[in-house]
């Protein structure tokens, strides 16, 4: 449905999108997880025939975004990060012409504003000024101007930054419903929201593609690294916290020990694994033969934040290196 | 053509919701309507006079060919409030976004808001029909020449808001596309004063590109092709410019 190969956008200075490709297949809910700055926007516009790309090549339901632009704006709703509203229209006003202008017959327009203004839930708002709405009300005229046409692939661009946690949830489920028919791909830099509403996800980080793949199996292959939460009684001053330390370090697989606390006669510490390891069984061992209480031990799952920070700050480090 | 349509209508809907199409009529009414009593008048005390000394009196020459004379010169100020907001207004609220990724071509959305702009300064025209139609109403001047000069007026209008149009495509400013249009519709007014310093080719070359050279035979009621070419080129230049402009918005942005 979408395909991307070795996208680049350069501006004067600077290099937006840097060689990116991936492909996403049909009624896919695809997020574009970044950092701001990171070149979603960017990619985004390129898809929508908004920026023309400076080397590469983007394919949306098999017409390329240079050669053939008309038939690709025919199939793509798009909403940017702010919503493209003319706050002297009315709603019903609005989705008419928006409707008009992506090429619904005539006969047809009616019922497809009666449609969306149903699905998007405007209905008590459909003939007020879109300029008196609230900031809620006017991001879901934005969906509404966006899947007005039907189109057969979805781009939102941040559809639920500067919402209230009701709106999102309401945004969230109205992209749910939308998945089944659309192709979707939607910007955030929100990781809470990838984990609950998409199927894959692509990381891009400086306008480079730094990982893409389901959500289930990214989260899993950063588990082969584990984190441990491990706690140690303690009595009297006893056993030392540096000496439990070094103790935990010495066991084999272990990469990094952190002491979390040392409150109330417990020691607390955070172990995580080299990658691939599994280290649980032999931090009990070695606590246990040290002659030590071990009140606790638990796997700390990595979380998509983490999968996020490791994948998007370890990149900056390594170009640093190489300048 | 439907789309060109569709962007017209809007941006006469959008004009006509905002008050900048009531101030520029209401504006230009009340500069119009003040001309037109001073002549009236004027014409009055004067056709009483000639009368007497057996004079032909011409309501065409003496009333209706200096208003609207004067008319040309109150558009300059007032196409730079109309055109302005054309694309700049877009650009900052983002709205360009959503026109430029819809299935309709630039040259059409282009058209349809040089077209709306277009409409607008018509009805602005329309304000100075009322006080001419008074005097079809009392008097009996000729209606050619009237519906020459409109002509001219309209074209010279469509010109200069082309320009504005084009201006307005370089900036997300309202202030400066309005502040820019309106000294280069003034330069391309004084330019007709080149020829009053010398006789030179160049001088001659530069009055011959001010737009009131070529409004002046309309206002006498001459048709003159020449300069419906004049104008109608420099329309198709400045639409053509803004089609490249609106692309290197692409390239640029």
């Amino acid at each position: 449905m979408i395909k991307v190969q070795g996208l680049t956008k350069r501006y004067a200075r600077t290099v937006a999108v840097d060689d990116i490709s991936f492909e996403v297949e049909k009624g896919q809910i695809v997020g574009f997880l970044g950092p701001n700055g990171a070149g979603k926007t960017t990619t985004m516009r390129v898809l929508t025939c908004f920026l023309p790309p400076t080397a590469g090549t983007a394919n949306i339901c098999g017409f390329d975004v240079l050669e053939n632009p008309m038939e690709v704006k025919k199939r793509i709703g798009y909403l940017p990060e702010t919503p493209p509203l003319y706050p002297e229209m009315e709603v019903n006003e609005y989705l008419t012409f928006v409707g008009q202008i992506k090429g619904i017959p005539g006969a047809d327009i009616d019922k497809r504003v009666a449609e969306v203004i149903g699905r998007c839930a405007l209905g008590d708002v459909r003939a007020k000024l879109i300029g008196k709405l609230s900031k809620g009300f006017r991001q879901r005229v934005g969906i509404a101007q966006a899947i007005i046409h039907n189109p057969d692939v979805l781009i939102l661009d941040e559809p639920t930054s500067g919402l209230d946690p009701k709106q999102i949830i309401e945004i969230r489920e109205l992209l749910k419903a939308l998945a089944g028919e659309h192709t979707i791909i939607l910007s955030t830099h929100i990781l809470s929201e990838v984990e609950q509403s998409c199927e894959r996800v692509i990381i891009i980080s400086q306008g480079k593609l730094v990982a893409q793949d389901s959500v289930v199996n990214l989260t899993n292959r950063l588990r082969g690294a584990e984190a441990v939460s491990l706690e140690v009684e303690a009595t009297e001053g006893k056993p030392d916290p540096t000496e439990v330390q070094g103790r935990l370090e010495q066991v084999a697989g272990v990469s990094r020990v952190m002491m979390k606390d040392s409150k109330g006669g417990r020691l607390t510490f955070e172990v995580e694994s080299l990658q691939g390891r599994h280290i649980r069984a032999d931090l009990a061992r070695s606590v246990v033969n040290s002659g030590w209480n071990l009140s606790e031990l638990r796997a700390v799952g990595l979380s998509l934040e983490d999968i996020f920070l490791q994948l998007t700050t370890a990149e900056p480090k390594q170009e640093g290196g190489q300048k | 053509m439907r789309n060109i349509f569709l962007i017209c209508k809007k941006e006469l809907k959008s004009y006509f919701a905002s008050p900048i199409a009531y101030a520029v009529m209401a504006l230009f009414a009340l500069i119009f309507g003040w001309l037109f009593s001073g002549y009236t008048h004027y014409f009055a005390q004067r056709g009483m006079e000639a009368m007497m000394q057996q004079q032909p009196v011409n309501v065409n020459e003496s009333i209706i060919r200096p208003m609207l004379g004067f008319a040309s010169t109150i558009a300059l100020f007032l196409i730079p409030m109309i055109t302005m907001r054309l694309f700049a207004e877009e650009k900052k609220s983002g709205t360009i976004e959503l026109l430029m990724t819809s299935p309709i071509r630039d040259i059409e959305i282009i058209l349809g808001k040089w077209l709306g702009s277009l409409l607008l300064y018509i009805c602005v025209l329309l304000m100075s029909a009322l006080n001419v139609a008074l005097l079809f109403a009392w008097g009996k001047p000729d209606l050619k020449p009237v519906l020459v000069a409109y002509l001219g007026l309209i074209l010279q209008g469509g010109c200069l808001l082309a320009i504005g149009t084009l201006i307005s495509t370089m900036t997300k400013n309202q202030i400066i596309a309005g502040g820019v249009t309106f000294f280069v519709c003034l330069l391309l007014w004084m330019l007709s004063i080149a020829t009053a310093f010398d006789t030179s080719v160049t001088a001659q070359v530069l009055n011959y590109c001010s737009i009131v050279t070529h409004i002046e035979n309309f206002n006498k009621g001459v048709l003159d092709s020449k300069d419906v070419i004049f104008y109608l080129s420099m329309i198709f230049l400045a639409l053509f410019l803004t089609s490249r402009s609106m692309e290197s918005l692409r390239w640029r942005s």
